[in-house]
């Protein structure tokens, strides 16, 4: 897994293990776990709206960070206004994937979903490579949240901090969206029974569509928030993707607060894995997934069909 | 008599304006072709209940009119209007509210959230005072999740939910069924204050006894399609007949 960890490197031996690596790697963990969350929630979002197991979210989230690296080189448009626009276009790409393709599986077999989504996921990350190979291009931290501050048990870099804080503030505000709106409780309710949802009057088609798109949407705001820590690559969405849908079978397919808990959670156990025995940080959340999967088969928070 | 005959002759009896006319309305599940020519009238401001076994159709024939059956043929005008082709939303927002059979109580969504789903569609829909005025026990569930309510509760929450959108033409499937005496006696009591207050609805029962209090006419539908029709006032005399096409 190449994200955050490999800029703050690992221990080497029993010797180079201070409390200061520790705390690095925690942050390293919430890096990621913020990564892992912000992905997970779209995922979720998508699966229990469309039923549809969207393998082409790390090509979005890929997308987003290249949709801010044209933005600022292209068009002079800064990392700020990147947070805002990118998740919008991406959003927009998105809308017409489902329009034009995805809304055609409805009713059938998850397969048909993976199969779509994941050959999307195949053409615009080829398209991508095509053009800009495999090595990462740089993308500035924006000067306002360059260098570091001093917390006296450690040093924490001013961008690493603000992408937990901001991650946790979309993710909370996405959950109260679905929680605790009226328009999240229409989506809830079409996620049960979208037929019922459209005789009462609602326009459930569109309302997928829309749903897609905020999916979409976190992935690619994941995406900026990204550029700055990792560059910007055409594979790195493909990268991370299979441990983000790790965190989403933990959590629980479809369940929001599950899907934040269990991303930030499963970031900081792969930190902390790093610093106690870093041979294991690249499988334990698949073993995780594993014993979740024997104990609990719904995930952690996961509702039974 | 011929299948329009029997929808047009009893219909002539009611006081109100025509409000539903269906005509030769054919559905499809599927393969399985279930209506084969509906025809029926609803007059404004009347109960008129569909009666028939189990499977001739009465079911299908309300998803029909709300849009919910993805093959149909035929005719529907709802205030003169033609809706075989719209999508049920759009029906729904040309003031047809449907309370499905199954009741449809979301149990991701607590009571509250159930009662607020429907969009309000036009002016006229009951306020929330006067919905727990008619159903008190939904006060105080209003914080339950919708699915951990009674059978009974369930239903007085799918009733609720239509009252408030505005819609003034209502489609209830089996409300009765699977209910205590005293629930059925209740839901009865309010399909009777709804009628008084203007709604019209359209009734799909098999506790025929129910039925006979609140319906103006009734319609029976066999093998899908409508095999005869008379008026309240007519009933005792029809009384042998029913008793043959309904098995009872």
């Amino acid at each position: 897994m190449r994200l955050a960890g490999d800029f703050q490197g690992t221990p080497k031996g029993p010797g180079a293990k201070s409390m200061q690596a520790l705390y690095a790697q925690l942050l390293v963990g919430l890096i990621n776990g913020s990564f892992y969350a912000l992905l997970s929630l779209g995922l979720a979002v998508i699966f229990g709206m469309l039923n549809i197991i969207n393998f082409a979210h790390g090509a979005l989230y890929m997308m987003g960070a290249f949709v801010a690296y044209f933005l600022l080189n292209l068009g002079g448009i800064n990392y700020w206004w990147a947070l805002l626009l990118a998740p919008i276009i991406v959003g927009i790409f998105g809308m017409i994937l489902e329009r034009t393709m995805l809304q055609w599986l409805t009713g059938l077999d998850h397969l048909y979903g993976l199969l779509l989504t994941f050959g999307i996921a195949l053409i615009v990350q080829g398209v991508f490579q095509n053009y800009f190979g495999s090595s990462g291009l740089p993308y500035a931290i924006p000067d306002q949240l360059k260098g570091g501050m001093n917390l006296g048990f450690m040093f924490l870099p001013v961008y690493r901090g603000w992408v937990v804080i901001f991650s946790l503030i979309v993710c909370l505000a996405t959950w109260f969206l679905i929680e605790k709106t009226q328009l999240g409780a229409n989506l809830r309710a079409a996620t049960e029974n979208p037929t019922l949802v459209r005789a009462f009057g609602i326009n459930v088609p569109r309302m997928i569509t829309l749903t897609y798109g905020l999916g979409v949407g976190l992935a690619a705001l994941a995406g900026v928030l990204s550029a700055p820590i990792n560059q910007v690559r055409p594979l790195m969405g493909a990268d991370l993707i299979i441990v983000v849908f790790a965190v989403v079978v933990i959590g629980g397919m479809g369940s929001i607060m599950g899907s934040i808990i269990t991303g930030f959670a499963l970031g900081v156990i792969e930190g902390l894995t790093k610093y106690f025995y870093p041979e294991a940080s690249n499988t334990v959340v698949f073993v995780l997934m594993v014993l979740v999967l024997l104990v609990k088969p719904t995930g952690l928070t996961g509702r039974a069909a | 008599m011929p299948d329009t005959a029997i929808a047009e002759a009893p219909a002539k009896a009611a006081t109100g304006g025509n409000i539903l006319q269906v005509r030769n309305l054919e559905a499809w599940y599927g393969e399985s072709h279930i209506l084969h020519g509906i025809n029926f009238d609803v007059n404004a401001g009347e109960v008129v209940t569909l009666l028939g076994r189990n499977g001739a159709g009465k079911t299908t024939t309300l998803k029909s009119i709300m849009g919910i059956i993805g093959k149909r043929t035929g005719s529907v005008k709802f205030n003169n209007q033609d809706i075989i082709r719209a999508t049920s939303d759009k029906i729904a927002r040309m003031g047809i509210a449907f309370c499905p059979e199954e009741r449809g109580i979301f149990s991701s969504l607590d009571v509250r959230e159930n009662l607020m789903l429907p969009p309000v569609v036009r002016a006229g829909g009951l306020p929330l005072d006067q919905i727990f005025d008619l159903f008190p026990n939904l006060k105080e569930r209003l914080n339950s999740q919708g699915t951990k309510l009674s059978g009974g509760e369930q239903q007085m929450l799918a009733i609720a939910r239509i009252l408030r959108t505005g819609a003034n033409f209502l489609m209830l499937d089996e409300p009765t069924e699977g209910l205590a005496p005293v629930i059925i006696q209740q839901i009865g009591h309010t399909i009777a204050r709804l009628k008084k207050e203007g709604f019209t609805i359209l009734l799909v029962e098999q506790n025929f006894r129910f039925a006979s209090t609140v319906a103006d006419r009734y319609y029976v539908v066999e093998h899908g399609k409508i095999i005869d029709g008379f008026s309240n006032s007519e009933l005792a005399a029809n009384m042998d007949k029913l008793h043959t096409y309904l098995g009872v």
